[in-house]
C-alpha cells in the first residue's frame, strides 16, 4: 500500500499514546470537571456565582459542562490543546527526526497534514472528553433534570443533553484556531515549551485586549469571543449570529495561521537533528 | 524504449553545489558522480562540508545554487527521488519513547511497497533482533547505528548514503559496519559514504571525494590518487649536501626535504633511476634508498593541510592537488 496522509495520521496518533503530555492533557480534562463536581458538591449551600447557569449548577448536571467550558476558555483549553499542537513539529526538532521522516517515501505536505490531523483529533477528544465527564459528573451530583436557557425557558433533559453536545461542537471552532496557531508556534519556534507557552499567552493577549479601555469594539472580533458563541444555542429562539461569526472569525485567524506554518514547514531546511 | 545501464543516470550527481547562511559558505561548489557499483568514500576535516552536502543530496537542505541528481531526479522537487535511496546524515535518529521495531514499523509505514515485510529480516543482517522490543531511548549509541542501517535496509536501496557510519562505535562495531558495507557493495548496492576513519575508507572504497573549506579538492579513484602522490623515498649518501643539490636539479623529482638527518623526494620508477645515476655521477655515493607508500592518510593531509600530517612535513601536492604534479609544486 502507498503511503499517505492516512499513514502519517494513524502514525501520528500512535506516538500520541507514548508521550506523557497527551495523558497529561486528557487526564486535565476528564478530572477538572470531577474536581468541580466535589466542589459544588461542598458548597452547594452558599449562593451561586454571578454568570450563565451558575444557579443552576445545584439543580441539574447538564450545566457543569456548560460552566466548565465557559471558564475553561481562560487559560485551560487552550493550554491542554497547546500541550499537543505546540509540540508535534517541536517535538520532531527535539529528537531529531524530521531528518528521518523527510527521507521516506511521503512529502512534507502529507506529513504536515498527517501532524495537522492529529493534533486536531486531539483536541476534539480533550473536549469531548471533559463534556462527558461533567455531563456524568454532573448528573450524579445534581441530577439529569431539565435546564433553564438563557432565554429563561425550560428546556427537557434530554433536549439540554443534546445542546451541551452541540455546544462543545461549536467551541470546537475557536479551539481549532488555537490549534492552528500552536501549529504555527511549533513550526516556527521548532522548541515545544515556546510553542505551548506561546499559544497560551496569545489566547490571554486576546483576552486582555477585550477588556483595554477604547478597544470595546474589537471585541466581537477577537478570539476569545468566539469562545462564547456556543450560548447562542442556548436561547429560544436559537441565536446563529455569533456562531456564524465565530465561524468566519476563527477563520480570519486560523487559516493564515495554518497556511504560514505549512509553508514553514514545507520550505524548512532540516540542518539539526 | 529501454536505457541501457551504460545510458542510465549516475547513482549521484552533484553540480556546482552552493550552499550559503548568510556571509558564511558552508559548501562553495561541490561536484560529485557516484557511479553504480561504487563505494566512494566522502572526506574531509570537521566543519568542511560533508554533511551539508549530504543533507542538500538527500533533499533536507535546499541548496543556494547547483544541482543534486539522484538517479537524474532532483531530492528538491520531489521525495520520489529517493525512490530506491536510503541512508542517514549524522548519527541515525528515531523516536526514544517507542521500541526499535515500533521506529521500524513506523517508517516502514512511511516507505510502503511492503517495506514493513522486511523489518525482521533488516533487524536480523544488524543483529538487533534480540533488542528490537526495548525502547530506543536506551539503546547504546551502536545500536542506534545498527538500527540507522536496518532503517535504511527497508527501503530495498540501490543507493545508500552513510554520513560515518562508524562513528562511536567501539572497534567490534566498526569491524561489523564494515562487514556490513562490504556485504551491501556485494549485493550491487551503490554505497557512498563518509568517514574521518581513512584505513577504514582505504580499505572499502574505490572512490574518494575529499572536500576542504567546502570545496572538492580532489575526486577519483584512490589508486590514482595514489599515484597521483607520487612514491615518497628516502635517500641517503656519502655526501648529503652534493645529494641534495643533484636532487633539486633532477628533472621529474619533487618534494625534496631534508628530514631527520636524510633526503626525502617523490618520484616515479624512471626517475628514479635517472637520479641514482646522476648522484654516481656526481660522487653522492649512494647508502640507503627506500621508497615509501603513500597512505591514504597522508594524501588527505597533504590536500586538507598541506601537510603529511603525521610527520608534519611540507606538502607533497601543494593547495591544488587535483593537479597530481607534486613535483611541480615542492619545486
Amino acid at each position: 500500500m502507498n503511503p499517505g496522509v492516512g499513514t502519517v495520521y494513524r502514525w501520528e496518533l500512535t506516538k500520541l499514546r507514548y508521550q506523557k503530555r497527551t495523558y497529561l492533557g486528557l487526564g486535565a480534562a476528564a478530572i477538572v470537571p470531577i474536581i468541580f463536581v466535589v466542589a459544588i458538591h461542598f458548597r452547594h449551600n452558599q449562593r451561586g456565582g454571578d454568570f450563565a447557569f451558575a444557579s443552576y449548577l445545584t439543580r441539574s448536571g447538564l450545566a457543569v459542562p456548560l460552566v466548565i467550558i465557559l471558564f475553561g476558555a481562560v487559560w485551560m483549553f487552550p493550554l491542554i490543546t497547546a500541550l499537543v499542537a505546540g509540540d508535534i513539529f517541536a517535538s520532531e526538532d527535539h529528537n531529531g527526526t524530521l531528518k528521518t521522516i523527510f527521507t521516506r517515501s511521503l512529502e512534507r505536505g502529507q506529513i504536515f497534514a498527517g501532524k495537522a490531523l492529529a493534533a486536531a483529533t486531539y483536541a476534539i477528544a480533550a473536549i469531548l472528553l471533559d463534556g462527558t465527564v461533567a455531563v456524568i459528573a454532573g448528573s450524579m451530583q445534581s441530577g439529569f433534570n431539565s435546564l433553564q436557557s438563557l432565554s429563561g425557558t425550560i428546556v427537557s433533559a434530554p433536549k439540554a443533553l443534546e445542546l451541551v453536545y452541540v455546544s462543545l461542537l461549536v467551541y470546537l471552532i475557536p479551539i481549532g484556531t488555537v490549534v492552528c496557531i500552536g501549529l504555527l508556534l511549533s513550526s516556527i519556534t521548532r522548541n515545544s515549551a515556546a510553542a505551548v507557552v506561546g499559544t497560551l499567552m496569545i489566547s490571554l493577549l486576546f483576552q486582555l485586549i477585550g477588556i483595554l479601555p477604547g478597544l470595546g469594539g474589537t471585541v466581537p472580533y477577537l478570539l476569545s469571543t468566539q469562545f462564547n458563541a456556543w450560548q447562542g444555542l442556548l436561547r429560544t429562539p436559537i441565536d446563529w449570529a455569533p456562531i456564524v461569526r465565530a465561524a468566519w472569525v476563527c477563520a480570519m485567524y486560523g487559516i493564515p495561521s495554518l497556511a504560514a506554518a505549512y509553508l514553514v514547514f514545507l520550505r524548512r531546511d532540516v540542518a539539526g537533528g | 524504449m529501454s536505457v541501457s545501464p551504460a545510458e542510465s543516470p549516475p547513482p549521484v550527481e552533484v553540480r556546482g553545489l552552493v550552499k550559503r547562511y548568510g556571509d558564511l559558505t558552508a559548501v562553495a561548489g561541490v561536484d560529485i558522480t557516484v557511479n553504480t557499483g561504487d563505494v566512494y568514500g566522502y572526506l574531509g576535516p570537521n566543519g568542511a562540508g560533508k554533511t551539508t552536502s549530504l543533507r542538500m543530496m538527500l533533499g533536507l537542505i535546499r541548496p543556494t545554487a547547483g544541482t543534486v541528481r539522484l538517479f537524474g531526479r532532483d531530492p528538491m522537487l520531489s521525495v520520489k527521488a529517493l525512490e530506491g535511496v536510503a541512508g542517514f546524515v549524522e548519527a541515525p535518529t528515531f523516536y526514544p519513547y517507542m521500541s526499535g521495531r515500533r521506529n521500524l514499523e513506523l517508517l516502514g509505514a512511511f516507505d510502503g511497497h511492503g517495506a514493513s515485510a522486511r523489518i525482521d529480516e533488516a533487524l536480523e543482517i544488524v543483529e538487533l533482533s534480540d533488542r528490537a522490543r526495548d525502547k530506543v531511548g536506551g539503546y547504546s549509541h551502536g545500536m542506534r547505528q545498527r538500527l540507522g542501517i536496518a532503517a535504511a535496509l527497508l527501503r530495498r536501496p540501490n543507493l545508500m548514503l552513510l554520513d560515518e557510519p562508524a562513528t562511536g562505535l567501539d572497534p567490534a562495531g566498526m569491524r561489523d559496519m564494515r562487514v556490513l558495507v562490504r556485504r551491501l557493495a556485494d549485493q550491487g548496492i551503490t554505497v557512498m559514504l563518509s568517514s574521518h576513519l581513512l584505513a577504514e575508507v582505504e580499505e572499502l572504497c574505490n572512490k574518494v571525494a575529499i572536500i576542504q573549506a567546502g570545496t572538492i579538492v580532489y575526486e577519483g579513484e584512490i589508486a590514482e590518487l595514489k599515484r597521483g602522490g607520487g612514491t615518497s623515498y628516502r635517500l641517503a649518501t656519502t655526501d648529503d649536501e652534493r645529494a641534495l643539490a643533484v636532487c633539486c636539479a633532477q628533472p621529474n623529482i619533487g618534494d625534496v626535504r631534508t628530514d631527520h638527518g636524510r633526503i626525502s623526494f617523490t618520484a616515479d620508477d624512471a626517475a628514479v633511476a635517472e637520479l641514482s645515476q646522476a648522484l654516481v655521477e656526481a660522487g653522492a655515493l649512494i647508502r640507503v634508498l627506500t621508497p615509501q607508500t603513500m597512505t591514504l592518510e597522508d594524501l588527505f593531509f597533504s590536500l586538507t593541510e598541506g601537510t603529511d600530517g603525521a610527520r608534519g612535513e611540507r606538502s607533497i601536492a601543494g593547495e591544488h592537488p587535483e593537479s597530481a604534479e607534486p613535483a611541480e609544486t615542492a619545486r
